[in-house]
C-alpha cells in the first residue's frame, strides 16, 4: 500500500513535466470550465452580496440563513436537480445542455453562488459602515458609494472568489451528473480520478490528485501574493 | 463541582464496557467479502443470495463490494476479498494463473444485447454484432449516430472492446473520436441514462436493460438480439490462502459460499429471479444445463467462450475444493466425447 502511494507520487511528477497531452487537455478544460463558473457566479453574487450587506428589507435576514445554510450543498444533490431540469424531458430539455461543458460551468456556478454571497457580505459589513455615510455625505450617489465600499473589501471579495473557485475546481458531483465525463468532452480532473479508481489504476488516480492539489495550492498562494503587494 | 467528577467517570465507564460487549457480539460472528461486479449488484440478486446463505449459515456475515469487474479482481489481489464472483474469462484465466484464485465455478449466464432508440438512425436491426458496430461506427461519422462505451475496464467494457477488435477496430483510438464514440466512464445504469437521453446505442447486459427498463429508467429497444457473440457467463473463484498477498482470506468460507451458489436451491432461485417483475429470468443457472448437457448449442458456447483449457477450473487450480466438482470437456456431449475417445 505504502509504495502504491510513493509509486502514485513519482508519478504525478512524471505527469506533470512529461506534456501527456491527454492529461493536459483535462487539465485546462478543468481550469477553463471552473473559470468561467466562478467568473458567472461573481457576476450575480457581487450585486446581491452588496443589496443584502448595506439595505435593510423585509425577509433579509431570511434570505441571507438561506444561503448560509447552502454552503454545504451536497454536490450530487445539485448535480441531480441540475439533471432533472436539463433531460430530455425535463423543463430546460430543449436547450440541449446535458453532457456539455456549458452545463458543468453552470451548474459549479449556482454551488458557489452561497460562498460567493455569504464571503464578500460579510467581508462588506466588516468595513466600517461610516464610511458609506461619509462617502454619502460628500455627495457621491449610491453606486459611487458602493463601489467604495467594494473597494475597501476587496480582500475579502478576493478571498471568497478563490474559496469559489477552488470549491467548483475540486468538486464531482455536479461534473460526473450533468457532464457524464465523457473523453474528450467533459472529462475533468475529479471525474477522470474517480474513473481511473474504477479502473482500479491507483496510481495515476494518485497522479491526478496530487496534479489537483497543487493547481488549488499554487493559483491560491499566487493570488495572495498579489494581494498582499 | 468534585462529586460529579465521580458520576461521570462511572457514565463513561458504564459506556465503554457496553461498546465493548456489542462489539464482541459482532466479532463472533465470522465474515465473507465477496468482490463482485455492478451488474449483480443493482439487480438485487446478490441481497436475496445473502439473505439465504445467512439463513444456513447463521455465523457467517455476508458483505459483497460491487466494482467493475477489473476492480472487483483488484480487489481480491489485493487481499481486501475471501472471493469473487465476475464475468471476464480472459481475466478470470490470468487470476488464476496469477496464482491468486482456485476452484472456480460457473454459475450463470445470460446475454448481452446491443441497445438503441425505436427509430434505429444506424439500421442495425438484424445484422450481427460485430457489423451493428461498424454500421453505428459509419453512421456515427456521418453524424447520424451516437456510441456510448462504459469506458471503465468492466466486463461489460471488455466484450466490446473485443466485438470492436473483431470489426478491425481498436477502441482505444475510437474514444479520441469524441463526436460520435463518447467513452463514459461508468456502470452500466448511468451509461444507459446517457443513452438513453442522448438518443444513442450501447451494449447491455440482459440483466441490467430489463431491470432499468422495467422501472421506466430507459425506453431504449434491443436492436441486436442475443447470441453466440454475446455470451455473458458469471463464475466464481475463491481466492487462494496460499499466495503471500492472500494470507488472510477465509478459505473455508468462500467455498461454502461457492458450493452455496452451485446448489439446486440458489440455481432454482436463479431460474426464478426476475420472472414476476419481467417476464423472464435476468440470470440462467448454468450448473444443471452443463452437467446434464441440457442445451448442447448452448452448452457448446459457454465451453468455447467460458472454458479455460478445456475444463472450468484447471487442475492444478482445485484445492480443497469440499463437495466441488468440475467439468471439463468430456462431462460435455457424447459428440465431443467421441471425438476426443477416437
Amino acid at each position: 500500500m505504502t509504495a502504491e502511494i510513493v509509486d502514485g507520487i513519482i508519478k504525478a511528477f512524471q505527469l506533470l513535466f512529461s506534456l501527456d497531452p491527454t492529461v493536459y487537455t483535462i487539465v485546462f478544460r478543468s481550469l477553463y470550465i471552473s473559470g468561467l463558473a466562478t467568473a458567472m457566479a461573481t457576476l450575480w453574487s457581487l450585486p446581491i452580496a452588496v443589496i443584502l450587506a448595506m439595505k435593510n428589507f423585509y425577509a433579509k435576514n431570511f434570505i441571507r440563513s438561506s444561503f448560509n445554510a447552502f454552503l454545504g450543498m451536497p454536490t450530487v444533490v445539485l448535480g441531480l436537480v441540475l439533471f432533472l431540469l436539463f433531460k430530455r424531458t425535463g423543463p430546460f430539455g430543449i436547450f440541449e445542455l446535458l453532457f456539455t461543458p456549458l452545463a458543468i460551468s453552470l451548474g459549479q456556478a449556482i454551488l458557489i453562488t452561497p460562498i460567493l454571497v455569504s464571503f464578500i457580505t460579510s467581508a462588506i459589513e466588516s468595513i466600517n459602515m461610516e464610511l458609506r455615510d461619509l462617502a454619502k455625505t460628500l455627495g457621491s450617489t449610491e453606486i459611487q458609494a458602493s463601489t467604495a465600499i467594494l473597494r475597501e473589501a476587496a480582500g475579502g471579495v478576493t478571498l471568497a472568489v478563490i474559496a469559489g473557485f477552488n470549491r467548483a475546481f475540486a468538486e464531482l458531483g455536479v461534473a460526473m451528473m450533468i457532464g457524464g465525463n465523457v473523453h474528450g468532452r467533459t472529462r475533468l480532473l475529479t471525474t477522470a480520478i474517480a474513473l481511473e479508481i474504477n479502473r482500479a489504476d491507483i496510481e495515476f488516480s494518485i497522479a491526478l490528485g496530487v496534479i489537483l492539489l497543487a493547481i488549488v495550492y499554487a493559483i491560491t498562494i499566487t493570488i495572495n501574493y498579489l494581494r498582499r503587494r | 463541582m468534585k462529586k460529579y467528577y465521580g458520576i461521570i467517570l462511572v457514565v463513561i465507564a458504564v459506556l465503554a464496557v457496553g461498546i465493548a460487549a456489542w462489539a464482541l457480539t459482532i466479532q463472533e460472528k465470522e465474515l465473507l467479502v465477496v468482490s463482485t461486479t455492478t451488474s449483480l449488484y443493482e439487480t438485487g440478486l446478490l441481497d436475496v443470495l445473502d439473505h439465504e446463505f445467512e439463513k444456513i449459515y447463521s455465523n457467517i456475515n455476508v458483505t459483497f463490494i460491487s466494482q467493475g469487474t477489473g476492480l472487483a479482481i483488484k480487489t481480491a489481489q489485493g487481499g481486501d476479498a475471501d472471493m469473487i464472483v465476475v464475468h471476464d474469462p480472459a481475466r478470470e484465466k490470468a487470476f488464476l494463473e496469477g496464482g491468486y484464485g482456485v476452484n472456480r465455478k460457473i454459475i450463470a449466464y445470460n446475454y448481452f444485447v446491443v441497445v438503441g432508440p425505436a427509430e434505429d438512425p444506424a439500421g442495425v436491426r438484424g445484422l450481427d454484432p460485430v457489423n451493428a458496430l461498424l454500421a453505428i461506427r459509419d453512421a456515427g461519422r456521418e453524424g447520424n449516430a451516437l456510441w456510448v462505451s462504459r469506458g471503465d475496464d468492466s466486463g461489460t467494457h471488455a466484450k466490446e472492446k473485443r466485438l470492436w477488435i473483431a470489426g478491425g477496430e481498436d477502441a482505444s483510438e475510437l474514444r479520441d473520436e469524441s463526436d460520435w464514440y463518447w467513452e463514459r466512464g461508468s456502470g452500466m445504469t448511468a451509461t444507459l441514462a446517457m443513452v438513453n437521453e442522448k438518443r444513442g446505442y450501447t451494449i447491455c447486459d440482459m440483466g441490467s436493460y430489463l431491470n432499468n427498463y422495467a422501472s421506466g429508467a430507459i425506453d431504449l429497444e434491443i436492436v441486436v438480439e442475443a447470441g453466440k457473440d454475446t455470451l455473458n457467463v458469471y463464475s466464481a473463484i475463491a481466492c487462494d490462502p496460499r499466495h503471500p498477498d492472500l494470507k488472510n482470506v477465509i478459505f473455508n468460507n468462500a467455498i461454502k459460499f461457492i458450493e452455496f451458489l452451485v446448489s439446486d436451491q440458489v440455481q432454482d432461485i436463479l431460474a426464478d429471479f426476475g420472472i414476476a417483475e419481467f417476464g423472464q429470468p435476468l440470470f440462467n443457472p448454468a450448473v444443471e444445463l452443463l452437467e446434464e448437457n441440457t442445451d448442447p448449442t448452448i452448452v457448446s458456447w459457454i465451453r468455447d467462450f467460458a472454458f479455460i483449457d478445456g475444463t472450468e477450473c484447471p487442475t492444478d487450480k482445485r484445492y480443497e475444493a469440499g463437495d466441488l466438482s468440475f467439468l471439463k470437456i468430456a462431462a460435455l456431449p457424447t459428440m465431443i466425447r467421441r471425438e476426443i475417445f477416437n
